[in-house]
């Protein structure tokens, strides 16, 4: 079951960094607030929870934006 | 006289508003301007006779049998090449008419069949109804002279029969191949008395170009072209209108019937969707409604490797109740979830989002838009203000240029396809873009300005790169972009194209098509008049789906294209109720109405109706439904009318989140392969079982009406509503209409929909309410919804999926006109005629790299599995480029799509999978796994 879990990270941290990539066009600021509006908006609390547990790991993986985005998630 | 036969006018009703007056036998009558004599006659209530005409094709003037005689006009025109003028007097019924019309019919029966009373079409013949209103009662020419008595019958279709010695050569089969369905399948070879009716070049119907439409069948006047269940089980006595439960057309049909028996389903040229048109799964693959693999009894079992145990419906539920809640009390609220169907009902899918979120008491609901269309909800939502298609189907009669992006409408939405080659062959241009070359790229009498064959996944930047010529070349609408845009956006946006990277030039070395291609389907879109796009799945079904969806809602702004006739942007929906199942609130993170459960006061009017707190909290869509499972987070779900097993990408890892559930249950009509991982099984209800609506592509909300009982007993409503009341929350409903009028009372764009509306209109486009009492044909005419339209930055990321010495190869997936969807219906009909296996298209090039020869057993491999199917070698597909279908489970195309998503919506990207394709002689391991389980998982016990 770690595997499956670690794979479910991964697979939210990729997710976390294709939003930022898309918001990326934007300025950095606004980037960063839609980015975090999306996942607020559009993930379930426990994939929330999630990507915010991983970010408190170190976030490995996660992109400057999306880092940015899921810290704001923790306010 | 058919009874089940509607009025037919003889030729079409006029456009025109002027009103001409004139008199007919006396009667003074008032119609448009542009009428025939023969359609004012019947009007005012006569019937001329006639052979060669009838009201869905154009006039032909060749039978003889409708001539009238005019004051003051010498001989006796044909009534339905005339036209009316004012002060026209005509007579229908003289001693002179009557003459020659018996004299004609004599020559027609010379060299017919005399065996009416055992012929097919008695009691539906047009020809046999002639000669009884003409009056024949002898003919004197005999019966021994030259004749086509002795002509072979053609059987070779599997729903038609062929006989030329009962055609009368009226050529009306021939003109509705044309007219109607665009395909030129039928011609009229030989000349004179050897004149008849050829598919193709002398082939069978089956081996010809023919499409099955119906089109031919339903227009011919005798038994010439006659459906084989009409042969088999004689004329209807009551006939039910209702809607097809195929593609997103929602082509409205008659149910024929004998008892509760279906002898055929004709379209109804009533119908506002496909006006008497029809396609060879609507018409004809209706079969699988009654096929002996039905289940018609409720099962259960503790374990997916258990057989099935036929039981009381009282018992599954209970079971199926005890063991959702039972979860829910092990593991959390959250533990479970459901998803719903765009192939039921609105007012079903209604209530199984209406269970899960006030019953389970989450918002763990999703429905299988989630692979298709998802992506549409959140792009026109974003840009527009909301999710839906922006035109009426009608609306393509008034487009000059037809932009067709990754959609391939005559095999997937094939009625609509006809309407739009109508207008392609008088004169529409098209541009077409798509990485295979599809049907309409070159067709009888069609061939596409241009196409434009990208490589799989650089969709958004083409869509760039054309209004980067727009821009440039300064072909924008600056009107529309001031009045009707956010100009603040619109300058940030355009600052973005303009950037040398969205360049055609630029983007030819990314997508493989030329740069001047580029800039000539952009100036053409432009500058050409009113612009339509229709995009498919081939726009969506990528890591940038919604990505491309605002690409081309920002180009439908950035030329005024949109909001008018003939202007616009369409999603076509693949399933007949994915519009509706998203309009009813299918999305975990959107109540009915697409408006977000964090909404306090939408979440309050829903909390009030139904009696209980509702979650503000966004929950899990289907990947992530399977993640959670695979985490082991997510325990239990409900599954109606959706099979996710084959149907959603990368089996293997769906497989291993459904193993990892405890309780699955399935509600559907046959065993499919979600239900071989499933806990309970729920017999579901046909759509010919069933009262309720179905909502369209171009929002069109039609009734389904019951045209028999349901074979398990219950409607897929009325089991939702059971196991509803098992789990304490408390439904009461007894006639779907209820459902809707609870749609109606919480869903403002639904506000003014009732049963005794749709039946009444026969059905009406959403937004239907206050503003819009008779609906909405075509969407932002004066403002967008949410106001201004807002232009979105859509920057090119290229997909993570990349090729590579191992996977050298791009795999596309698609479907094809004689099967639908995961091919549980259509698999079940006598359409497997067409297509009876998922093949592998390859590039001759590909192929001979790799020693492949035409039906070779391949096997394709992608980072994520393997599965094996025979190759058919294409020049469809450009090199590099491989494509499937979807519709087998036995080659399981999704063995080997990988779970990249789109970043908006989570939609798979079918679209584009690295693969390497190689010659096999077994099935891979996976699929003997997956066959060997199957076989088991299928096994039932019946009752004692």
């Amino acid at each position: 079951m770690q595997a499956t879990h670690a794979d479910a990270t991964q697979k939210l941290v990729m997710m976390a960094n294709q939003i930022g990539d898309y918001f990326a066009a934007y300025p950095h600021d606004a980037a960063v607030k839609q980015t975090r509006q999306h996942i607020e908006q559009f993930w379930a609390k426990p994939m929330r929870a999630a990507i915010i547990a991983h970010l408190a790991q170190g976030g490995k993986g996660l992109k400057p934006i999306s880092i940015e985005a899921v810290k704001g998630l923790m306010g | 006289m058919n009874i089940m036969r509607p009025i037919d006018f003889g030729t079409k009703a006029s456009p025109e508003k002027t009103l001409v007056r004139l008199e007919i036998d006396g009667v003074v009558i008032e119609v448009p301007q542009g009428t025939s004599v023969m359609h004012a006659a019947v009007t005012m209530g006569t019937k001329i006779p006639k052979l060669c005409a009838t009201d869905s094709l154009d006039a032909f003037g060749s039978c003889r049998m409708c001539l009238v005689e005019i004051e003051g006009r010498r001989g006796t025109p044909a009534s339905c090449t005339t036209p009316v003028e004012a002060g026209m007097k005509v007579r229908t019924n003289t001693p002179k008419l009557a003459e020659l019309r018996r004299g004609v019919m004599e020559l027609y029966i010379s060299d017919h069949p005399l065996d009416c009373l055992t012929c097919a079409a008695n009691g539906d013949c047009e020809l046999q109804d002639m000669a009884g209103v003409v009056g024949l009662r002898e003919v004197r020419y005999g019966y021994e002279g030259k004749n086509h008595f002795a002509s072979v019958k053609d059987t070779s279709n599997p729903y038609f029969t062929f006989d030329p010695a009962k055609c009368i050569v009226c050529s009306r089969c021939v003109r509705a191949c044309e007219e109607v369905q665009g395909t030129f399948a039928l011609t009229i070879d030989g000349r004179g008395f050897a004149s008849v009716v050829s598919p193709s070049q002398h082939e069978s119907f089956l081996e010809s170009e023919c499409v099955s439409c119906g089109a031919c069948v339903q227009a011919c006047p005798t038994a010439t072209l006659i459906e084989k269940s009409v042969i088999e089980m004689g004329q209807a006595e009551h006939k039910v209108k209702t809607t097809c439960a195929y593609c997103g057309v929602g082509c409205s049909f008659v149910a024929e019937m004998q008892g509760d028996r279906v002898v055929r389903m004709v379209p109804d040229k009533d119908g506002k969707a496909n006006h008497g048109h029809s396609c060879v799964k609507g018409r004809f693959a209706w079969g699988y409604a009654t096929h002996p693999d039905r289940i018609t009894k409720p099962m259960i079992r503790a374990k997916i490797t258990d057989p099935w145990r036929e039981v009381s419906w009282e018992e599954a539920l209970d079971y199926a109740a005890s063991q959702l809640r039972g979860l829910q009390s092990k593991y959390g609220k959250d533990a479970i979830g459901g998803i719903t169907s765009s192939r039921c009902t609105n007012e079903e899918t209604w209530l199984v989002q209406k269970l899960i979120r006030a019953g389970f008491g989450n918002n763990n609901v999703d429905t299988c838009a989630r692979v298709c269309h998802s992506p549409t909800g959140y792009g026109l939502k974003t840009t527009f203000g909301t999710s839906a298609g922006t035109q009426d189907f009608d609306s393509v009669e008034e487009s000059d240029v037809i932009m067709v992006i990754g959609a391939n409408p005559t095999d997937g939405h094939p009625v609509f396809a006809s309407r739009m080659k109508k207008r392609l062959r008088q004169g529409a241009h098209l541009i077409v873009i798509d990485p295979r070359q599809i049907d309409l790229v070159d067709t009888p009498h069609i061939r596409a300005d241009y196409h434009l064959p990208l490589k799989p996944g650089t969709n958004v930047a083409v869509i760039n790169a054309l209004a980067y010529t727009i821009l440039e070349e300064n072909l924008e609408n600056a009107r529309f972009i001031h009045e009707r845009c956010d100009t603040g956006e619109f300058a940030i946006w355009r600052e973005f194209i303009l950037q040398p990277k969205n360049s055609p030039e630029k983007v030819s070395e990314i997508s493989g098509v030329p740069a001047a291609h580029i800039r000539a389907a952009a100036r053409l879109y432009a500058t050409g008049g009113r612009g339509a796009i229709y995009y498919g799945l081939g726009v969506t079904e990528h890591s940038q789906g919604s990505t491309m969806v605002m690409g081309m809602a920002n180009l439908t702004m950035l030329t005024g294209n949109i909001g008018a006739r003939g202007r616009g942007l369409n999603p076509l929906r693949g399933q007949n109720n994915v519009q509706g199942s998203c309009d009813m609130g299918s999305f975990p993170h959107e109540f009915p109405g697409y408006r977000h459960v964090s909404d306090t006061t939408t979440r309050e009017s829903f909390a009030h109706d139904w009696g209980v707190e509702l979650s503000a909290e966004p929950g899990l869509r289907i990947p992530n439904m399977f993640d959670q499972a695979l985490s082991g987070n997510f325990r239990g779900m409900y599954v109606q009318g959706e099979d996710i097993v084959q149907s959603d990408p990368n089996t293997s890892h769906v497989v291993a989140a459904m193993k990892s559930m405890e309780c699955v249950v399935v509600q559907d009509i046959f065993l499919n392969e979600t239900a071989n991982y499933a806990h309970v099984f729920l017999p579901g209800a046909s759509f010919l079982e069933k009262d309720g609506t179905f909502t369209n592509a171009e929002r069109r909300i039609n009734r389904v009406r019951r045209a028999m009982k349901p074979l398990a007993g219950y409607a897929d409503w009325e089991v939702t509503q059971m196991l509803a009341n098992k789990m304490g929350l408390a439904m009461n409903y007894t006639h779907p209409s209820q459902i809707m009028d609870e749609i109606a009372r919480l869903t403002p764009s639904f506000k003014g929909v009732s049963y005794e509306k749709l039946d009444r209109d026969g059905s009406v486009q959403w937004p239907c309410n206050d503003a819009a009492p008779n609906g909405t044909p075509i969407m932002h005419v004066e403002k967008f919804v949410r106001g201004s339209g807002r232009f979105m930055l859509t920057d090119y990321v290229p997909t993570d999926e990349r090729t590579s010495g191992k996977y050298p190869l791009l795999l596309t997936t698609g479907r094809i006109l004689s099967q639908y969807n995961v091919g549980a219906q259509t698999r079940r009909t006598a359409n497997v005629a067409w297509h009876d296996e998922d093949v592998l298209e390859i590039h001759p090039f590909d192929a001979e790299h790799r020693g492949i020869n035409d039906g070779d057993y391949v096997a394709m491999e992608s980072r994520v599995g393997t599965t094996s199917l025979r190759a058919v070698i294409s020049e469809r597909m450009q090199p590099g480029v491989v494509y499937t279908t979807f519709h087998f489970p036995e080659t399981g195309a999704n063995i080997v799509t990988t779970e990249y998503s789109d970043w908006a919506t989570n939609c798979p990207e079918y679209k584009v999978t690295a693969v390497q394709v190689r010659p096999t002689n077994r099935r891979s391991d996976f699929q003997e796994d997956y066959a060997e389980h199957t076989a088991q998982a299928r096994h039932i016990l019946a009752a004692e």
